[in-house]
């Protein structure tokens, strides 16, 4: 019997792969008819005109020293060498976060695992000092705790991962912000201090925090049965859409003045946090009223007939299932804001592209534009596209859009 | 048997829980809030412009601006109103988004369909190309395009020449550019004549395929129409245009049009940028379409050609156009980005420099809001009369 069983297994083959020779593949991708070889050789063609100029500049003519030479600037600005140990922490918090969610929610082992968490020792291989090779370590051991704490126990962590991630933004700032005076165990920062990529980041978490209550609200606003309160929220919504957001940052700048009394000062930083939080309420507004749209009426029935009144079917029914179903969205705008918060270096603001303005008036380093420019936009890059890359990996794990 | 109470008929709830007036009372305290907050923002502007003696009123606007703005498309100098120069301003704008929009659309539709092409090495490139743009801020895409390529060109001298000419220096592009002749007029009538023309060729070949069911390439034909009479106009008239070809003289180019460093970034920028987003679109309206559509159609006996035109492109622009739209309007409002190059734009001209110069921030910014808000409104009156028409077809 066993035996039978198992020649029945043998014979039962998974159906054959197609297998190419190199020669096969070329044939089936490139040179699938005459019309296909053209586009193949064109293509092949202006690859070659683009990039070989491109790399060759990358690796013989440009002079690459100007960036590590003010790393510490690009990274932080003229954030306190003493306090340093207040970005570390929310690295190694961070890394910790990041371990548990990679662990809970990519559950298959990919390559991509394998180089995400390599990511802190090949930093540790390059020539940084000591103390950097040292906090990198730390960042990494958190991610692999974390990692492993969400692998080996990912039920007592899921519920609580979606907290941990909305807790951390708000602690974050808290951190670098500082909470007493002078002395104490948390000096506060003052905000002109803040600059570089810290500054960009933390415009791009205050922005999507605070902006998260008014979205919501004028989310809610806009469904509305009422219609004054429906008419401001429209209103609102289109109003901010409808401008540019350098517009807003600059009557930031110059307005927020004129409407506060004369004893109230807003600094310039918060002034442009302001602008960004009132621009990105008006399009989290609009994403999370997608998610809202896409709750099936029966769930508005299903509460009512339960006896809930309409503040109880709202924030327990409504809306933990449409922002479950608009977090993919989020992070995308959440991205599109990071990206955004670069125009404050226009308003005179030491982001990580004002950083880069300085950098390149300092007599040193003049005419070092490309260099300096990619770099920045490199920055930019890998920040974004690891952004879109872990929201797309939630949007599996989450299941969003299989109901 | 007891009755039900009648709800309806029954007494009322007290008027704390009747949710009729809880809805009105709710709605007086939130509108109240709303103005209280306005009138005390307005209260504290007021107080403010009163102390620096500049009341709101649009009066600013006839004083001479005396500025220079660097590019117009009509007659400018510093001796005009700052009216005048908000109206330059306005209508760089315009350019700029005119020309990014044609552009954008043809680039991003090609990188789209490449993005789909069975053709490896094409696919690859559309999808670097995509996942590059997307991710990069666009203001660092046109500072770097702006300070690292067009102001790092060779010097005139040594100006690179591409066939045409197109001289490429670091005073900008100068390319070849007609000169409008005697005959220029007649020319513009000739083609207004042809446009109607066409139009009217067009509308017969649809009246006639409605009536014998065979419908024919209405656009085609009624472009062709036009094309024809473009060309023999050309052709029988004196010469409209003289080709004005730019040279190179001394330190400088002559002749043709020059087209400053900054215009080129600043477009050539939000085309590429944009670009990347509209190829997106495109693959998913392409996409959208199920392939059980492409199936049937062929199935029916549809050529490959027909198919795409009359079952796939219909159902894929139905995706395709309302995200595309606001693409639009996105790179509209993004060109206000030319500040931090220094092109003249709306933006930088009124929010930049009349602001700075006048002090006048509340009526500036009000009139550069109101035009970018008849821009996104018209936007979406448009978007609105698409989807209407849309809804239309499918029912």
């Amino acid at each position: 019997m066993a035996t039978a069983a198992t020649t029945v297994q043998k014979e039962v083959l998974p159906p054959p792969t197609e297998r190419y020779t190199l020669v096969g593949w070329l044939k089936k991708n490139l040179f699938d008819g005459w019309l296909n070889s053209i586009l193949t050789f064109v293509t092949a063609a202006l690859i070659y005109v683009v990039f070989r100029p491109l790399l060759t500049w990358a690796f013989t003519s440009a002079e690459w020293e100007v960036i590590p030479r003010n790393l510490s600037l690009f990274m932080k600005g003229q954030y306190p060498a003493d306090q340093l140990w207040r970005i570390w922490l929310c690295l190694y918090i961070l890394g910790a976060v990041v371990g548990l969610s990679w662990g809970v929610w990519v559950r298959r082992f990919q390559p991509v695992s394998v180089v995400v968490f390599l990511i802190p020792v090949v930093l540790i291989v390059l020539p940084f000092s000591t103390e950097t090779r040292i906090h990198l370590a730390i960042i990494e051991v958190a991610a692999l705790a974390g990692l492993a704490l969400g692998r080996f126990q990912p039920q007592v962590v899921r519920r609580a991962l979606i907290t941990l991630w909305l807790l951390y933004f708000p602690v974050v700032i808290l951190i670098i912000r500082g909470v007493t005076g002078d002395g104490g165990f948390l000096p506060s920062v003052p905000t002109n201090l803040w600059g570089g990529l810290l500054l960009s980041l933390l415009l791009a978490v205050v922005g999507i925090v605070f902006s998260f209550p008014i979205g919501v609200l004028m989310a809610l606003g806009r469904q509305s049965k009422l219609p004054a309160i429906r008419t401001l929220s429209v209103l609102y919504i289109e109003l901010i859409r409808g401008v540019p957001l350098i517009t807003i940052l600059f009557m930031a700048q110059v307005m927020v003045p004129l409407f506060l009394p004369a004893d109230i000062k807003v600094d310039r930083v918060l002034r442009a946090m302001v602008g960004i939080t009132l621009f990105a309420a008006a399009y989290l507004a609009e994403n999370v009223r997608g998610g809202l749209q896409s709750i099936p009426k029966g769930q508005y029935e299903a509460a009512y007939a339960l006896g809930l009144n309409g503040f109880q079917t709202t924030v327990f029914i409504i809306l933990p299932q449409a922002l479950r179903a608009v977090i993919p969205v989020l992070v995308g705008q959440f991205i599109g804001l990071f990206k955004d918060t670069s125009l404050v270096s226009i308003v005179g603001l030491l982001d990580l592209l004002g950083i880069a303005q300085t950098v390149l008036s300092n007599p040193n380093f003049i005419g070092k534009q490309q260099e300096v420019y990619a770099f920045v936009a490199a920055v930019y890059w890998i920040f974004s596209y690891a952004m879109s890359y872990a929201s797309r990996r939630l949007e599996v794990a989450l299941g969003v859009g299989e109901r | 048997m007891q009755e039900p109470t009648n709800i309806a008929s029954g007494a009322n709830p007290p008027f704390w829980r009747d949710e009729r007036v809880l809805n009105v009372i709710s709605q007086i305290v939130v509108v109240a809030l709303v103005v209280a907050l306005l009138a005390f923002l307005y209260r504290n502007m007021i107080d403010s412009l009163a102390q620096l003696g500049l009341l709101p009123s649009l009066d600013f606007l006839r004083l001479t601006s005396g500025f220079d703005i660097g590019e117009s498309l009509i007659s400018y100098s510093r001796n005009d109103t700052y009216g005048r120069a908000f109206v330059v301003g306005l209508l760089n704008t315009m350019l700029v988004a005119g020309l990014g929009v044609v552009f954008t659309t043809i680039l991003g539709v090609i990188v789209g369909v490449a993005r789909l092409s069975r053709n490896y090495l094409v696919n690859k490139l559309a999808s670097v190309y995509i996942e590059i743009l997307r991710n990069v801020p666009l203001l660092v895409l046109l500072i770097f395009w702006w300070q690292g390529v067009f102001l790092k060109l060779p010097r005139v001298k040594d100006a690179i020449i591409l066939p045409g000419p197109i001289f490429l220096s670091n005073r900008g592009v100068a390319i070849p550019w007609g000169i409008p002749t005697e005959s220029w007029p007649a020319y513009l009538v000739a083609l207004g004549v042809g446009l109607l023309l066409g139009i009217g060729v067009g509308v017969a070949l649809y009246i006639q395929g409605k009536r014998t069911g065979r419908m024919p390439l209405t656009g085609f034909w009624g472009f062709l129409t036009f094309l024809a009479v473009a060309i023999i106009a050309w052709i029988v008239l004196p010469q409209p245009l003289t080709f004005d070809r730019p040279t190179l003289t001394g330190l400088n180019t002559t002749g043709g049009k020059g087209l400053t460093p900054e215009f080129m970034a600043l477009l050539s920028g939000l085309i590429i940028y944009t670009s990347a987003f509209v190829a997106e679109i495109v693959r998913a309206g392409i996409q959208s379409v199920s392939k059980g559509q492409t199936e049937a159609a062929t199935a029916l006996g549809l050529s490959r050609f027909q198919t795409l035109r009359m079952v796939v492109f219909p159902q894929a622009l139905r995706v395709i156009v309302p995200p595309l739209t606001s693409q639009y309007l996105n790179l509209t409002k993004n060109s206000s980005l030319a500040v931090a190059i220094g092109y003249p734009d709306l933006f930088s001209v009124a929010g930049n420099t009349i602001q700075n110069q006048t002090g006048r921030a509340v009526e500036v910014f009000g009139m550069i809001m109101a035009v970018y808000l008849t821009f996104s409104l018209l936007t979406s009156f448009f978007m609105n009369w698409y989807n209407r028409r849309i809804r239309l077809i499918e029912r």
